[in-house]
């Protein structure tokens, strides 16, 4: 057993981890806020990417302009998306959904691939020093700032829940759309807000990504990802995506280290979270920290 | 459901038994047997283009009916379809390569092998609905493709396999033109089935757990039975038009089946109308159809300023795959009952023209 290759993946896992937490967060908020469930959730990461490296590359912008400027395109392009695709839909069942948005998620990823190819591009450098040592492991700079970048993401979005007023009226609206109406709260605009809010956050960890491995069209597999950690963590439970986030992306760093030390299956990283998810969806469908909802007539 | 409106006049149904007649008008009995007497003939009339378009359209809308029966009727969500298509291709070509078992029969048990592959992933169906099932199917997606890659007893791995011709009394079904009776027979046996399906005892079921699975288990449904049995329904149609597949090409390799191919079947149930088995058809044909209209489009816009300005030639895969996600988008929006349900209103401008109040 080595024990070395066993840290190291661990704290992959819990980088990775973390990352699909910030995800698996977002996710969450569209589903908490508009009860709908985002199959397009990776293309946010996917576009929100290769708009910064566009940025970066064509015009040569420092890397915070051009950062900025993304995640402002994709406020616009995430509220934009509520109100042309998803308003008409409202109080359509629930296959119509997720059918809305599995079909943007085949949009834009075969936009993308069309304006900006297939293939991989790395993103310029953006760190001086390439790595820095952490506990005796070298660690690059990119996956401490990722960490650090996920940290605060989370800090910031317990802060907007807990104190901003927008955030109570997400939260009011999440717990019951008429009170919160009454109340005076528009839900419109809480609807849309919370995908603009989803895809910036969501553009964050994408470039995050695009900046460890770059950018390609792999990033709009986070997408998917995120299923078992958001049903891990219960679908309306943010504290419970990131949770779960973190959980998966341990996992299937420990299943790949089964899988390289003992049984030599091969692929098993990227399998072992469905098997996972297979196996909550028949112990506990509603998660860790989902609300278990009981139906009366 | 296909409504029964504008109904010639004075045609009032006096029994239960004919209100649940498949065709409810003689003229659309006749419509529809000179629709398969037209299509016998096909091999005559159509080039070999035309031919490979209609098998096409006729193992994918028994796959897709299969859909439609779990999403349509029965209101469960499968994300993971193209991977019960996929298990019966590679199970005929297995039962065919291994066993030596004549293709005329490895078709069925390749059906229901995938029923099989069906219900181990369908258990948890029976206790899911609706979002839950959806993410399941998806997990069984990457699953059964995983292991068709790591398969290399079942699926000849990543090399993919070899599937024989159809043969039946030493009749080989080789080339396009025989291939297509096989298809043809297949599709009307099967459409058929489902239509029958739903007038009896547990097709209605199906559709009370759809429209209210509370009042319908209230009502003495098992809910388990049925979900259960939806699913592996919706596999055997999926396994027949996989097993019809393999042997079209003769050659079934495991990159087919990925998640854009289940996502294709979704479209074109969607398109077709939920719940409406000849719109499955109509839908099917649509999305086959799609692709050579993109085709045509980048040809005949070829050489022109558009084409410059977006390099229309290079990108024409990707062009496919957005007009794929964008009808789903659009339908969605503007036609959420599909083609069926168009149709039926077209019939019913025509028949009540100009009177059509």
């Amino acid at each position: 057993m080595d024990t070395h290759l066993l840290l190291q993946l661990t704290i992959n896992g819990l980088i990775v981890g973390a990352l699909y937490g910030v995800v698996a967060m977002c996710f969450v908020l569209i589903y908490k806020a508009s009860q709908v469930v985002n199959f397009a959730q990776g293309e946010f990461l996917l576009i929100g990417a290769w708009i910064c490296w566009w940025l970066l590359t064509k015009y040569q912008l420092p890397f915070y302009a051009g950062f900025l400027i993304t995640l402002a395109f994709m406020m616009v392009f995430g509220l934009v998306l509520q109100i042309v695709v998803l308003r008409p839909l409202i109080g359509e069942p629930v296959i119509s959904v997720i059918m809305v948005t599995i079909g943007l998620s085949i949009f834009f990823q075969a936009l993308m691939k069309w304006i900006f190819g297939v293939f991989a591009q790395p993103f310029p450098p953006v760190f001086t020093t390439k790595s820095v040592a952490v506990f005796g492991l070298e660690v690059q700079t990119v996956y401490v700032m990722s960490t650090v970048v996920s940290v605060l993401i989370m800090i910031g979005f317990a802060w907007f829940f807990k104190f901003s007023r927008m955030g109570l009226a997400m939260r009011a609206t999440a717990f019951n759309q008429q009170v919160a109406q009454s109340l005076g709260i528009s839900i419109r605009q809480v609807f849309a807000l919370s995908w603009g809010i989803s895809a910036v956050v969501s553009t964050v960890a994408g470039v995050v990504v695009g900046i460890v491995n770059g950018v390609s069209s792999a990033l709009s597999f986070f997408g998917i990802k995120v299923f078992p950690a958001v049903i891990l963590g219960g679908l309306d439970s943010i504290v419970g995506g990131v949770l779960g986030g973190l959980i998966i992306g341990l996992l299937e760093n420990l299943a790949h280290f089964v899988d390289t030390q003992w049984l030599k299956w091969g692929n098993l990283y990227e399998v072992a979270p469905f098997y996972i998810l297979i196996v909550i969806l028949m112990i506990r469908p509603y998660g860790l920290f989902g609300t278990k909802d009981i139906e009366r007539v | 459901m296909a409504t029964a409106i504008a109904r010639p006049c004075g045609d009032f149904k006096t029994s239960y038994r004919s209100d649940q007649t498949i065709f409810p008008t003689i003229a659309s009995r006749l419509f529809c047997l000179a629709g398969v007497v037209l299509l016998c003939a096909a091999p005559f009339l159509f080039s070999k283009y035309v031919l490979n378009l209609l098998i096409q359209i006729g193992y994918l809308g028994i796959a897709a009916l299969g859909l439609n029966i779990l999403v349509g009727f029965t209101g469960q969500i499968s994300i993971g379809h193209s991977a019960f298509f996929g298990f019966g291709a590679f199970a005929s070509a297995y039962f065919n390569n291994r066993f030596h078992i004549p293709v005329f029969f490895s078709i069925p048990l390749a059906g229901l092998a995938a029923t099989a592959a069906g219900l181990i992933f369908g258990l948890p169906a029976a206790r899911l609905k609706g979002l839950y099932l959806a993410i399941a199917t998806l997990a069984a997606q990457y699953i059964l493709q995983d292991f068709f890659a790591r398969a290399n007893w079942f699926s000849g791995g990543v090399a993919g396999t070899i599937a024989e011709t159809f043969s039946i009394f030493g009749w080989q079904a080789d080339g396009d033109e025989r291939y297509f009776y096989v298809v043809l027979a297949y599709v009307v046996l099967m459409y058929v089935l489902a239509a029958n399906l739903m007038r009896t005892r547990d097709g209605r079921a199906l559709v009370a757990v759809r429209d209210h699975y509370l009042s319908a288990e209230m009502m003495g449904i098992n809910l388990t039975k049925y979900r259960t049995m939806s699913f592996g329904i919706s596999s055997f149609y999926a396994g027949i038009g996989g097993a019809l597949y393999a042997h079209y090409l003769q050659y079934v390799s495991i990159e087919a089946f990925s998640i854009l191919f289940s996502i294709q079947f979704l479209a074109m149930i969607i398109i077709g109308g939920l719940g409406s088995i000849m719109g499955t058809l109509m839908g099917t044909a649509f999305m086959v159809l799609l692709p050579e209209a993109m085709n045509g489009l980048a040809q005949m816009l070829s050489g022109s300023v558009i084409d410059k300005m977006l390099g229309l030639n290079e990108g024409v895969s990707f062009l496919r795959e957005m007009a794929i996600g964008a009808t789903i988008v659009l339908f969605l929006i503007f036609e959420p009952d599909g083609l069926a349900h168009r149709w039926q209103q077209i019939k019913a401008y025509w028949k009540l023209y100009p009177f059509s109040y």
